[in-house]
Formats: C-alpha cells, sequence, structure tokens
C-alpha cells in the first residue's frame, strides 16, 4: 500500500507581488534536490511544504499525509506537520543550551510513537560533547550539526534543509554533506534539499528538480538534469 | 524612621504602592498590546497606536480630566467597575495607581513592542515546525527572549508612575494618607512656608528609588541575559 504513495507530492500555485509560483512535483527517494538559482522559489517551496505559507491552490502530501489542499480547505498548521526544518543559519534557541535545543521537538514529540534514537543522532551529528553549551560559543559548522540533530529528534516525517551548506567553508561542508549522507541512509528519513550549488547535488541527490523563474524546468537524476 | 515624620512615610509608602500596582497591572495588558502591535496586521493600527501612545504626548491635566470623566463614580466605565467588583478610583489610591499605570502605560507598551520587533521570526518557525503551538511558543521562544525588553519597559513605567503629578492630582487631588504621592507632597511642602527643607528630603527620596529601579533592572537583565532555562 504504502510504496504507491510517493513520499512526497507537491503542487502549489500562488501569485506573490508579481511573482508567480507554479510548481508541481513528485519524489520517492531518500534525498530530492530543489535546484536553481536565488529567487527561482526554491525556498518558497520550502516554506509551503513546512506550512509556513499557505499556496493560493495546491496540494501538499507527505507519506501520504495531506498537510495541504486547498480544494479541500485542509490546511495542517506547522506544528502538527512534522516536518524537520533545518534553516540556511541554523537558528538554534540562544537562550537555551544545545542539550535543551535538540530536546525542545523531542519534548513536544512525546507520546507520539516512532521516535528516532536520541543517542545515535548525537553521536552520528557528534555533538554529544557539546550538549551543555550555549549556542554562542558554537562554530558555524557546530551549528549546523545541532541544528540537524533538533529537527531529526523531532521525529519528522520529512526533513527539509534549506541550504544548509552555504557560509561554510570547504572543510566544514564537506564534513557536514558526509553527515547528511550518514542521516539520509541511516535514520530513513526522507530528505528535501535546497541549494544552488551542482557540487552538493550530484554527491547527495538521487532526484533533483530543476526550478527557474517559480517553475519546475527539470527533474530527473543528477545526471540527466545537470548535463549540458 | 530615618528622620522622616510619619507624613512624608505615608507619601512614600502610597507612591511605592500606587507605582507598583499601576505597573503590575499594566503589564499583562501592556504585553497583549505589545504583542498585537508587532505581530498583527490589521485595518486601524495605526489610530490604535496613536491612541496607545496619547498620554505620552498629552497634557497630564488633559488625561487626568478623561480619567475623572469616565473613570469617576458617574462616569460610564468607573460606574460599570463599581457596580462589578466595587471599586471606586476617584480620590482613592485606586485613582492614583490608576492615573499612574496610564502614564507610564505608552513607555512599557514600546520597549516591550520593540522587544517583540527584534526578534527573529525563523526562532518562532524553527518552534512552530518542531511541534510547539502559538503558545508554547510565545512561552517558550518569544517571552524569555523579550524578557530583557519587558524588564525594561517595566521599570521605565514604575519610574514614571513614581513621578507621575498632572494627571494624578487632577483625577484623585492630593488628599494626604489617600492620595498624596511623593510629587503631590513635595508640591505641598513648597506651598507652605519652610516647607523647603522637607520638599528637598522627598526629592532625595525620589531620586533615591529612581536610582535603586534602574540599578536593579540593570541586574536583572545581566543575570537573564546570563542563564533562561525553563526546561532541561
Amino acid at each position: 500500500m504504502t510504496s504507491m504513495v510517493p513520499a512526497v507530492s507537491v503542487s502549489a500555485f500562488q501569485k506573490r507581488n508579481g511573482f508567480t509560483l507554479d510548481i508541481i512535483f513528485e519524489s520517492d527517494c531518500p534525498l530530492t534536490a530543489l535546484f536553481g538559482p536565488s529567487g527561482s522559489g526554491k525556498t518558497s517551496t520550502l516554506n509551503m511544504i513546512a506550512g509556513v505559507h499557505r499556496p493560493d491552490k495546491g496540494r501538499v502530501v507527505i507519506a501520504g499525509h495531506v498537510l495541504t489542499d486547498t480544494q479541500a480547505g485542509i490546511f495542517v498548521p506547522r506544528h502538527r506537520r512534522r516536518v524537520g526544518l533545518v534553516f540556511q543559519d541554523a537558528q538554534l534557541f540562544p537562550h537555551f543550551t544545545v542539550g535543551q535545543n535538540i530536546k525542545f521537538g523531542q519534548w513536544f514529540r512525546r507520546g507520539e510513537g516512532s521516535t528516532l534514537p536520541e543517542d545515535a543522532i548525537i553521536a552520528v551529528l557528534g555533538i554529544g560533547h557539546l550538549l551543555k553549551r550555549r549556542p554562542a560559543t558554537l562554530s558555524g559548522g557546530e551549528k549546523h550539526r545541532v541544528a540537524i540533530a533538533r529537527a531529526l529528534l523531532s521525529s519528522p516525517r520529512i526533513l527539509l534543509m534549506d541550504e544548509p551548506l552555504t557560509g561554510l567553508d570547504d572543510a566544514r561542508r564537506m564534513e557536514i554533506m558526509t553527515l547528511i549522507e550518514r542521516v539520509r541512509d541511516e535514520f530513513k528519513v526522507p530528505i528535501v534539499f535546497v541549494t544552488h550549488n551542482t557540487d552538493e547535488v550530484r554527491r547527495l541527490a538521487s532526484r533533483v528538480i530543476k526550478i527557474a523563474d517559480g517553475r519546475v524546468v527539470a527533474a530527473g537524476t543528477p545526471a540527466e538534469v545537470l548535463s549540458p | 524612621m530615618f528622620g522622616f515624620s510619619p507624613d512624608e512615610w505615608t507619601a512614600i509608602l502610597l507612591s511605592l504602592r500606587v507605582a507598583t500596582v499601576g505597573t503590575l497591572v499594566g503589564l499583562p495588558i501592556a504585553l497583549f498590546l505589545a504583542y498585537v502591535l508587532a505581530r498583527w496586521r490589521f485595518p486601524g493600527k495605526v489610530i490604535l497606536d496613536g491612541i496607545l501612545h496619547l498620554p505620552l504626548v498629552l497634557p497630564p491635566v488633559v488625561t487626568g480630566y478623561f480619567l475623572l470623566l469616565t473613570f469617576g463614580r458617574q462616569g460610564p466605565i468607573g460606574k460599570e467597575i463599581y457596580d462589578l467588583f466595587g471599586i471606586t478610583f476617584s480620590f482613592r489610591w485606586t485613582g492614583a495607581a490608576l492615573a499612574c499605570g496610564v502614564m507610564g502605560f505608552p513607555l512599557m507598551l514600546r520597549a516591550i513592542r520593540l522587544s517583540f520587533e527584534t526578534i527573529d521570526r525563523r526562532l518562532e518557525t524553527a518552534a512552530s515546525t518542531l511541534g510547539a503551538n502559538a503558545w508554547w511558543t510565545f512561552t517558550l521562544v518569544t517571552l524569555p527572549l523579550a524578557l530583557p525588553g519587558i524588564l525594561v519597559g517595566a521599570i521605565l513605567c514604575f519610574a514614571k508612575a513614581l513621578g507621575e503629578f498632572g494627571a494624578t492630582i487632577t483625577f484623585v487631588s492630593n488628599i494626604p494618607g489617600e492620595t498624596q504621592t511623593i510629587p503631590s507632597a513635595i508640591y505641598t511642602y513648597t506651598q507652605v512656608p519652610g516647607g523647603d527643607y522637607q520638599a528637598l528630603r522627598l526629592a532625595g527620596v525620589s531620586i533615591f528609588i529612581a536610582m535603586v529601579a534602574l540599578i536593579v533592572s540593570e541586574v536583572l537583565n545581566r543575570r537573564i541575559q546570563q542563564r533562561i532555562a525553563i526546561f532541561e
């Protein structure tokens, strides 16, 4: 049954300030990249999935759960969507320690079952020694690792990452990319990953949705979409 | 005690009570309205904003006079409140607290609103995607991050309430032991021959209380910045 339902199915139409977003895609891959130049509508699409924005018309289905359906009048509020959102600049809570940050989502999802193993997440992301620290004392790479752990511990049905590698130096990027690969393979949470970087797409994605000017212009494997 | 006469003590304690009650009753209202002004969009927002800030720019006498008209025993609101709760404002210390609270309110509102506006909204988005509903997001993220600003606002309101004179004397007059706050008492002493010394002493008390309030707010602010741990 479940194999019939794609992990991610999105159709979203929105007209705002002269920009028209009209996106339709489906994906059943471990990691789907939304690829395109800045201003093309990648992040808006991610926000539609997360429920940050409500499309004028559209339907968002994650792992068989209808989160948005404008025709049926369905719009599940953000806090009940179970989507893990990883921001470009981490957005850790500055007034909590790292440990409190990553437990934030776990605390709200307690009793909902199907939680991901906390110890494994902390071990894979290598943040065990940071738990007592404050976000302000972390380096950029550490903040990203904590942000990913925080999202994972909230037991999301899908992990949404908004250019999580931008602003990091090459060594950190390599490190975080390896971690994303491990998260993708070990925790079995489908990932939708926004990027404008072809290296990241080639290395991480099994399916690429190329977006330009608010529309899907190509979809397929990295080799198909990125070949000239 | 400390060489103050019983009358002076009465005025000092009354001032503290009036300013504290005026600030504490106004605080939840200021929190709510600051949040509304910082986050919601609705028609007439500019007008609401203007009305709430009026006490800051109106002559205090005008504010006091309006309070007398609306919250007086025969005023539309004052009458209702008396019928419902049995609270009278006119010529009572409660009226002084109301007048002081109203005069300090815009300062508190402004400080709290600014601190709400400086919070990165994406932190709230993060909280909500992690499962926190609007109320939890406000309690665990917005409120703690705004706490320094809320504290500064409350202290400003308290200090303003301590010094309030025009609206208070217009609304509830200058009755020793009931509505005579420090400023009213200073005013009275300056009107009688030989009252200079007492006026000066009370002025000193005003300065002292204001300084203590500012220092306390600074210390609390630092402590809050250092550690806000709500859940482990």
